[in-house]
C-alpha cells in the first residue's frame, strides 16, 4: 500500500483540462519522480497535494487519511512537506531562525501561545537547528539574514527547514532549478544522504534528467495534464510516448 | 541590527524614564501634562509595534480601542470608585475583548484590505459613540464625572467639589515642585503612576520580542504562505498580536481618563489612529526602542511647536534690523503655532525618505560610524607596531 494515493484527480482552468484523471501510488520509502515537458500540469498536481488549490474531482489519500479539503497548514501537520521551485524562506531572518520556525512547528504544532519563554532558552529547540544545518553544510552561515545567501544557498536552507520537520512525506519542484553542476551534484547527494538516513518518502518534479536517473526508484510521465507512463527508470527512457511527448512527433 | 544587551537596555530605558522630569525641563518639556502624555502614548506605541513591528499588519483603527479604555475607565470611577486600578483592568478586559471582535474578522484579509477594514470599523465605533450610544458615551459632550455619581466604593463626598483620580489615596494631580539650577522641576503623581506602567509595559513587550511567539509574528511580516505551508496556523498568531496591541492602547486609554477623568469621541477619530502609526514609523517600526521615541517627538511637537505664536518669534529674532527681523518671522510663522503639524509632516517626510528604519536606523547609522571609526582607529594604532 503506498503512503499517498491519488485518485482520478481533475483541475480545471476556465476550458484549459490542466490534469486530466491522474492516479498515482507512492511507496513508502521511495523516490517517485514526476517529470513532463513545460505546462504538463506537474506544479498544479503539486499544488493540489498541498491545499494550495482545490482540485474539482478525485481523491488524495496520505497514509490512509483524506487530504483534500484540509488547510495547508493542517496538511503539513499530518507530515507533507514542500521545496517549492523559487525558493520560499523568511528572508528578513537569520538562517538559523529560519530553521528553528520549522522545529517549532514540528514541537508545538500550528499555535502555542508561547510569548513569555526566551527562544534563547529553548536549547532542544536549538540544538536540532544547529544540528540540521550541519548536515546541509551550512553552520558558517548561521547568523547571516536569509536574503543575502546565494541562490543555491537558499534552496539548501529550504531544504533544511523542510527536512527538521521530520517530514513522512517531503515533495520537492524543480530543487536543482538555476544550479550549477557542482551544487546540483550536492542536492543529489543530499537527497541520497537522507533518503539513507532517514527514510523519508520523495515525490520530486524534476527537468534535470541526470538529478531524476540518479534519485529516482519510480517515474511518472505527466503531459497535457495526465499520466501517459509509469514505470522504472530504465523502462521509461526508452519508451516511445515519453519520446513523442518531449520531441513531438518527429517520427510521423 | 545592532545586537543589544537586553538588561542593560531595559535599565538605561527605566532611568531614562523615571528622571524624565529632570532630562525634559531644559527642553521646556518638563511640566506634569505633557510627561504625562509622554508616558501614555509610549504606552500606546510600544503596543501597536507589538502588532505593526512584528507581524506588518498595518492597522488604522487602534484609536478605537484608546477611546474603549477611556469610556470604559469614566464609568468605573462613576460607578464605582476614583481609584484608577479598577478602570485599568476594565478598560483592558473591554479593549481585549473588543480587539478581539474586531480582529476576528477585519484578519480575513491582509495588506491594505486589513487596513481599510480597521479604519472602517474604527470609524463605526467613532459614529457609534458619537450618536447611538449616547446613553454609555454621552454623545458629543462626552463622557464626564458628576457629584451625583454613585462611587459606591468610595466613602461619602461632602466636600462639595468633584473628587481626584488618586491610586490607594495618592492624587495624580499632586505635584511636588522644586527649582534645582535655575530649573523648575516638577515630580508628579501621574506621572509616575504612568512611567512606571510604561516600563511594565516595555518589558513585556521585550518580552514578546525574544519569545517563540515573537519569531512566528517576524515569520508572519516576512513570509506567511511559508508559514502556512511548515504547519503554522497564522491566524491565532495575528490575531493574538492584534487583541495584544488592542490591550496596550484599551491602558493607555485608561490612563489618559485617569490623567483627566474625562472621555470624548473624538479620541476615536482616525486622525487619532493615524498619528499612532505615524509614531511608530517616524521612531523604526519593529524596533523596541523607536516606537517610544516616535511617540515622544510627535507630542513634543503637538506640545511645544504649537505653542510658538508670532511675539515668540519676534523675541528670537530680535537681534536683527527690522526688516529682516520682520522677514524671518513671516518666513517660520506657518510652521509654527496653529501649523506646527506642517513641521512635523516635513520632517516626517525627510525621515522616511532618508532614514526608513526610523529615528532607530538613525541611531543605528551613527553608531555605526562611531564603532568604524574606533576600529578604523585600533587598526591604525596597531599598523606601526606590526
Amino acid at each position: 500500500m503506498g503512503i499517498l494515493e491519488v485518485q482520478n484527480v481533475n483541475k480545471h482552468f476556465g476550458g484549459l483540462h490542466a490534469l486530466n484523471n491522474v492516479n498515482l501510488d507512492v511507496i513508502e520509502g521511495s523516490v517517485h519522480a514526476i517529470i513532463g515537458p513545460n505546462g504538463a500540469g506537474k506544479s498544479t498536481f503539486l499544488n493540489c497535494l498541498i491545499g494550495k488549490l482545490a482540485p474539482d474531482t478525485g481523491s488524495v489519500m496520505f497514509q490512509g487519511k483524506p487530504v483534500l479539503g484540509k488547510k495547508p497548514h493542517e496538511i503539513n501537520q499530518l507530515g507533507i512537506s514542500r521545496v517549492f521551485q523559487t525558493p520560499e524562506i523568511f528572508s528578513d531572518l537569520t538562517v538559523f531562525e529560519n530553521v528553528m520556525i520549522p522545529c517549532f512547528a514540528h514541537r508545538d504544532g500550528s499555535f502555542m501561545m508561547n510569548a513569555w519563554k526566551k527562544v534563547k532558552c529553548e536549547t532542544d529547540i536549538r540544538e536540532q537547528a544547529e544540528q540540521m544545518l550541519l548536515d546541509v553544510n551550512m553552520q558558517d552561515k548561521l547568523h547571516m539574514e536569509a536574503a543575502s545567501l546565494s541562490r543555491g544557498d537558499k534552496r539548501r536552507l529550504e531544504m533544511a527547514m523542510c527536512l527538521s520537520q521530520n517530514p513522512k512525506l517531503l515533495l520537492l519542484d524543480e530543487p536543482t532549478a538555476g544550479m550549477a553542476r557542482a551544487d546540483t551534484n550536492a542536492t543529489i547527494d543530499l537527497l541520497k544522504h537522507i533518503g539513507e538516513t532517514r527514510g523519508i518518502t520523495k515525490v520530486i518534479i524534476e527537468h534535470d534528467m541526470h538529478v531524476v536517473f540518479s534519485l529516482a526508484d519510480t517515474i511518472s510521465v505527466l503531459a497535457q495534464g495526465a499520466i501517459i507512463a509509469e514505470g522504472l527508470p530504465d523502462d521509461i527512457k526508452g519508451h516511445p510516448k515519453v519520446r513523442e511527448a518531449y520531441l513531438g512527433e518527429a517520427e510521423v | 541590527m545592532l545586537k543589544y544587551n537586553d538588561k542593560v537596555l531595559m535599565i538605561v530605558f527605566a532611568i531614562l524614564v523615571l528622571t524624565g522630569p529632570v532630562i525634559l525641563a531644559p527642553f521646556g518639556a518638563g511640566y506634569p501634562d505633557l510627561l504625562q502624555r509622554f508616558a501614555i502614548f509610549g504606552i500606546l506605541a510600544v503596543g501597536y509595534n507589538i502588532l505593526f513591528g512584528l507581524t506588518g499588519y498595518l492597522s488604522f483603527g487602534h484609536a478605537a480601542f484608546l477611546g474603549v479604555g477611556s469610556y470604559s475607565t469614566v464609568w468605573m470611577f462613576k460607578l464605582l470608585t476614583m481609584n484608577i486600578i479598577p478602570g485599568m483592568i476594565l478598560a483592558i478586559i473591554m479593549s481585549g475583548l473588543f480587539a478581539l471582535l474586531i480582529g476576528f474578522i477585519t484578519l480575513r484579509r491582509s495588506g491594505i484590505y486589513f487596513s481599510i477594514l480597521t479604519l472602517a470599523f474604527a470609524q463605526m465605533s467613532y459614529s457609534l459613540a458619537y450618536s447611538v450610544l449616547t446613553p454609555i458615551t454621552n454623545g458629543e459632550t462626552g463622557l464626564q464625572i458628576r457629584l451625583a455619581d454613585a462611587r459606591i466604593l468610595d466613602p461619602k463626598n461632602e466636600s462639595g467639589s468633584l473628587p481626584s483620580t488618586n491610586l490607594f489615596g495618592f492624587e495624580m494631580n499632586d505635584t511636588w515642585r522644586t527649582t534645582f539650577m535655575g530649573m523648575d522641576l516638577q515630580f508628579n503623581v501621574g506621572f509616575y503612576v504612568c512611567a512606571v506602567i510604561l516600563i511594565a509595559a516595555f518589558y513585556v513587550s521585550i518580552r514578546i520580542f525574544r519569545s517563540p511567539f515573537g519569531l512566528m509574528l517576524r515569520a508572519v511580516k516576512t513570509n506567511q504562505n511559508r508559514l502556512m505551508y511548515t504547519g503554522i496556523n497564522t491566524k491565532p498568531y495575528t490575531l493574538a498580536a492584534f487583541v495584544i496591541s488592542g490591550m496596550y492602547a484599551g491602558l493607555a486609554g485608561a490612563l489618559l481618563a485617569s490623567m483627566d477623568p474625562l472621555a470624548g469621541a473624538e479620541r476615536m477619530q482616525w486622525t487619532e489612529s493615524g498619528s499612532i502609526v505615524l509614531m511608530v514609523i517616524l521612531g523604526g517600526a519593529g524596533t523596541l526602542l523607536g516606537p517610544v521615541l516616535g511617540a515622544g517627538v510627535i507630542k513634543y511637537f503637538e506640545a511645544i511647536f504649537s505653542r510658538i505664536n508670532d511675539n515668540v518669534l519676534h523675541g528670537w529674532f530680535d537681534f536683527l534690523p527690522g526688516f529682516l527681523e520682520t522677514f524671518m518671522v513671516w518666513i517660520i510663522h506657518p510652521f509654527v503655532g496653529k501649523g506646527w503639524s506642517l513641521t512635523l509632516g516635513a520632517v516626517f517626510m525627510i525621515i522616511v525618505i532618508f532614514l526608513p528604519g526610523g529615528l532607530m536606523e538613525g541611531a543605528n547609522r551613527i553608531n555605526k560610524r562611531f564603532g568604524k571609526q574606533k576600529r578604523g582607529s585600533a587598526d591604525n594604532a596597531k599598523a606601526p607596531a606590526e
